[in-house]
């Protein structure tokens, strides 16, 4: 799914006149550039990251998708800082899915700061040299004697000034610098970078306007329900479709056959009306004949039970070791064992999923897609329908949310299957949330048995974790997988990772942190009760191990080369949460602290819960988090709201969330039985970045997984009683 | 039969069987798609509307109740001094991540700052609580109303 990342990364100039004068400057990859100047394909049809009006109006194209973390104003703030553009001269558009153009575009694993806070400021930097180059060609001086001030260039001996609108038809024909030498700004010098914006969105949210993936309007278009199995895995044998037929509005009933991959098409019934409701409410009417296999006896209450044995035996495989952990726990003075579990999760993001599909004619295929990974839905698309990629258009929309869910694209492949049954009819496929709910791809549920090793003077001497997860067709796919180098295991001397599995169906994929969210909390509350078995607290633990320890070794990651974990930064953060929160202060009457931290997506976060109970419930009053993202904020605005957001996301998942399978098919269908943290109960937030000498990165994830395991660490503090499993159960804390 | 529907203080014809939700009247029949299907069990508050003046879930009220009553969709919402000073607030105080359930979160905040216009900090709590926002903006939202209820809408 990644392998596409690092393509992007070494990318060449194009510049090319607009159809009404101007600057169009593109980066992308050589062979593409070649491409466009040997067909003499009109420049206004060139891709572009940056065009610029005769007005002085700066258009930047965000290529990123935007599913709320606010990629679409951030990425563009990168170039227009070092185009040293105004930003109220600059206008942003989206672009479609277009990989030869614009690299990786991806919205995932917080990739897009660390991927492009470098490749998005040369474009800027560039595309300034070359307006510099024009203005100097112009006035007959040499470029380095002029400089530049928001968007216009002047020229300090004379006093002259040019708008970068009057130059950018000149700056066209101007050498094309290299990216990868182009001078870029002195940090000190920014003036969008490290500013807070506004979402770039926000005007036109405010007043309803069509913008997100489900309100896409077509000529003609029809609405599509679909209807598949409750039962994961199961076949359709025969439907009746003729009461849903009979419905006034009903326009089309159609069987769709699929396989056995839930990422593609899976069998249903798809209903088709100029009314969505109508469609909805006509699915009622159907007759299906469903083959449920071996699949409807499956559950979450079987999962936990043989889990519970699995973990009693030796675990099927040793995913790594090191040191002698047998000798270690046989010398130990003490051991501490304890069975921890987390559930399965959904994402509902808040628009359910959907998308529009138009099968033309000729057989090309248009979509306008809420997508966070649209390389994906291409290829799910050609392998579904049988056709090459380059038939296949995808018109990436904003998303009311994605959460790792629109990762997967079942849902595309889905409408263009229907799509593809109806040439020259635009479909827009709707997910109801229940649909959304029941076919979903999980945050994997998970099985721990934690053990560790203490020696005579409490020094943790060993550990061991025998990890339960799920396979399917006897394989572990990527987000229901764990590696042996889970912190603390590089600064342990003796320590093991062993893995015994189950094979499900119910599919399961990325949520937000994913791993990370569920193994912060085994992790962290395991390492809480290790800390109070020695007599001290979580931080004190955490500090000693990590020690005066180097930044491990680095390794190739999705996005190239990435930094190793590095003790330096987690000792910053931990102690700026301490002295944030003043966790080791006396607490108030009724209340207690947690702490948690975790590395996760490259950026390092500590974080501080103080909770009480009321009655039974769960009440958290404050959060401090203490983050380190590099050496800069980019938006603070929206990194706030990443870091608030991601907070009250794990609180909520903490005390209240699991899906629960039984009879193979996914429990809870609405709201009402998933129940997302409202208004109410939002606690008071506190959030400080602890700035470090590095490149910055991203922040849709590393602020939640720390603060799961910080609410039960709290509660231990409170209680004395230790939250093992997810959801928290009050019950078991009087 | 059609249904007279006053919808943005235009009279509106629907031909839709009368137990459709406003919602898909005003989504599917008249393309008004600032109202957002969020549950369709008027358990998040995405499609909140205002029917006679009263935050409403459109997907949960059908068009066949809606008859002789005047209806206010997001996409209206600027024409209230309440309603563009919430606008200028949310987009100030950038209130939003992903943005989809602020329709609702919007006609609900001017709903209630219309019945109450200094509202305490509870009493915001208390109104919003049906509208669920999945990114969990909730210390902005509640920030941008007690804002707009301090200021007042002179500037609006």
């Amino acid at each position: 799914m990644l392998e596409t990342a690092t393509l992007s990364r070494r990318s060449l100039l194009k510049a090319g006149a607009l159809a009404g004068g101007g600057l169009m400057l593109t980066a992308s990859l050589p062979m593409v550039a070649k491409a466009a100047t040997s067909t003499g394909a009109a420049p206004a049809t060139l891709n572009a990251y940056v065009s610029i009006s005769p007005d002085n109006v700066i258009t930047i194209v965000g290529k990123n998708p935007e599913i709320g973390q606010g990629i679409k104003t951030m990425l563009p703030m990168l170039i227009a800082d070092e185009l040293d553009a105004d930003w109220e001269q600059v206008r942003i558009t989206q672009a479609d899915f277009d990989p030869q153009k614009y690299g990786f575009q991806f919205a995932g694993g917080s990739f897009a700061t660390p991927m492009n806070w470098l490749p998005m400021r040369q474009v800027g930097a560039a595309t300034r040299q070359m307006l510099l180059g024009a203005a100097a060609a112009r006035w007959g001086v040499p470029a380095s004697s002029l400089k530049t001030e928001r968007g216009r260039i002047i020229d300090p001996a004379s006093g002259r000034t040019l708008t970068y609108g009057e130059v950018a038809s000149d700056a066209v024909s101007q050498p094309v610098p290299d990216l990868e030498t182009v001078a870029l700004k002195d940090p000190k010098d920014f003036h969008i970078i490290g500013r807070p914006i506004s979402g770039i969105d926000s005007p036109r949210i405010v007043r309803g306007e069509p913008i997100f993936g489900v309100d896409t309007l077509l000529p003609g278009m029809k609405y599509a329900a679909f209807e598949r199995a409750p039962v994961f895995g199961a076949k359709l044998v025969s439907a009746d479709l003729e009461a849903a037929k009979a419905v006034p509005g009903v326009e089309d009933v159609l069987v769709m056959k699929g396989g056995d991959n839930p990422e593609l098409l899976i069998d249903g019934v798809a209903v088709i009306s100029s009314n969505w409701w109508i469609a909805k409410e006509a699915r009622k009417k159907l007759a299906i004949e469903w083959d449920n296999g071996q699949w409807a006896s499956h559950s979450t209450a079987g999962y936990a039970a043989r889990a519970a044995e699995l973990v009693k035996g030796k675990p099927e495989t040793i995913l790594g070791e090191s040191g002698d952990v047998d000798t270690a726990f046989a010398s130990a003075a003490r051991v501490i064992e304890a069975d921890y579990s987390y559930p399965f999760l959904a994402h509902v993001a808040m628009e359910p999923m959907n998308c529009t599909a138009l099968a033309h004619e000729d057989g090309r295929i248009e979509l306008w897609a809420p997508t966070q990974n649209p390389t994906a839905g291409a290829q799910g698309i050609a392998q579904q329908l049988g056709i090459g990629q380059d038939k296949i258009t995808i018109h990436i929309t904003r998303m009311g949310g994605g959460f790792g869910r629109r990762l997967t694209n079942d849902f595309m492949v889905q409408a263009a299957a229907i799509a593809a049954r109806k040439p020259g009819t635009p479909v827009q496929l709707i997910w109801s949330r229940e649909d959304d709910i029941r076919s979903d791809f999980y945050r994997p549920a998970g099985w721990h048995k934690m053990r560790a090793a203490l020696d005579a003077d409490g020094k943790l001497i060993g550990m061991d974790n025998h990890f339960v997860t799920f396979i399917k067709n006897g394989q572990v796919t990527l987000e229901n997988s764990m590696t042996a180098d889970e912190f603390p295991a590089p600064f342990l001397e003796n320590v093991r990772l062993g893995q015994s599995t189950m094979e499900t169906r119910v599919p399961t994929g990325a949520l937000r942190a994913p791993r990370s969210n569920a193994l912060s909390f085994v992790y962290q509350s395991f390492l809480d009760e290790i800390a109070h078995a020695q007599g001290r607290d979580l931080p004190a633990l955490m500090l000693e191990l990590l020690g005066d320890r180097e930044p491990l070794p680095g390794t190739r990651g999705p996005f190239g080369e990435q930094p190793g974990f590095s003790p330096p930064r987690a000792k910053g953060v931990i102690e700026k949460v301490v002295a944030m929160s003043d966790f080791r202060g006396r607490p108030h009457e009724g209340r207690a602290k947690g702490f948690g931290f975790y590395y996760s997506h490259l950026g390092y976060f500590a974080e501080v819960v103080e909770a009480s109970l009321d009655r039974g419930q769960v009440v958290v009053h404050n959060v401090w988090a203490a983050g380190d993202v590099g050496s800069h904020i980019i938006n603070p605005f929206g990194a706030l709201n990443q870091v608030e957001g991601s907070i009250i996301d794990g609180l909520g998942q903490a005390v209240a969330l699991a899906v629960e399978i039984e009879g193979g098919a996914a429990k809870p269908g609405n709201f009402h039985e998933y129940e997302i943290p409202r208004m109410p109960v939002t606690p008071k937030i506190t959030v400080e970045f602890v700035k470090t000498d590095n490149p910055p990165t991203g922040m849709g994830e590393p602020a939640l997984p720390p603060v799961i395991p910080a609410l039960t660490n709290a509660l231990f503090a409170l209680t004395g009683k230790r939250i093992r499993n997810l959801p928290i159960d009050t019950s078991q804390l009087v | 039969m059609a249904y007279r529907v006053e919808i943005n203080g235009e009279t509106r014809e629907l031909d839709v069987p009368g137990e459709m939700p406003l919602l898909w009247a005003l989504r599917n029949e008249l393309g008004l798609v600032g109202t957002k299907f969020g549950c369709g069990m008027a358990l998040c508050g995405a499609c909140t509307v205002h029917v006679d003046g009263v935050a409403t879930r459109s997907c949960s009220v059908p068009v066949s109740a809606l008859e002789g009553k005047k209806v206010t969709t997001i996409e209206a919402l600027a024409e209230s001094p309440i309603g563009r000073a919430l606008q200028q607030a949310w987009v100030e105080e950038d209130v939003m991540q992903c943005g989809y359930c602020q329709a609702g979160q919007l006609m609900n905040a001017s709903a209630l700052l219309a019945r109450n216009p200094q509202p305490s900090s509870q009493e915001i709590q208390q109104a919003m609580a049906g509208n669920i926002c999945r990114c969990a903006c909730y210390t902005r939202i509640h920030d941008a109303i007690a804002m707009v209820a301090e200021k007042g809408t002179a500037n609006a």
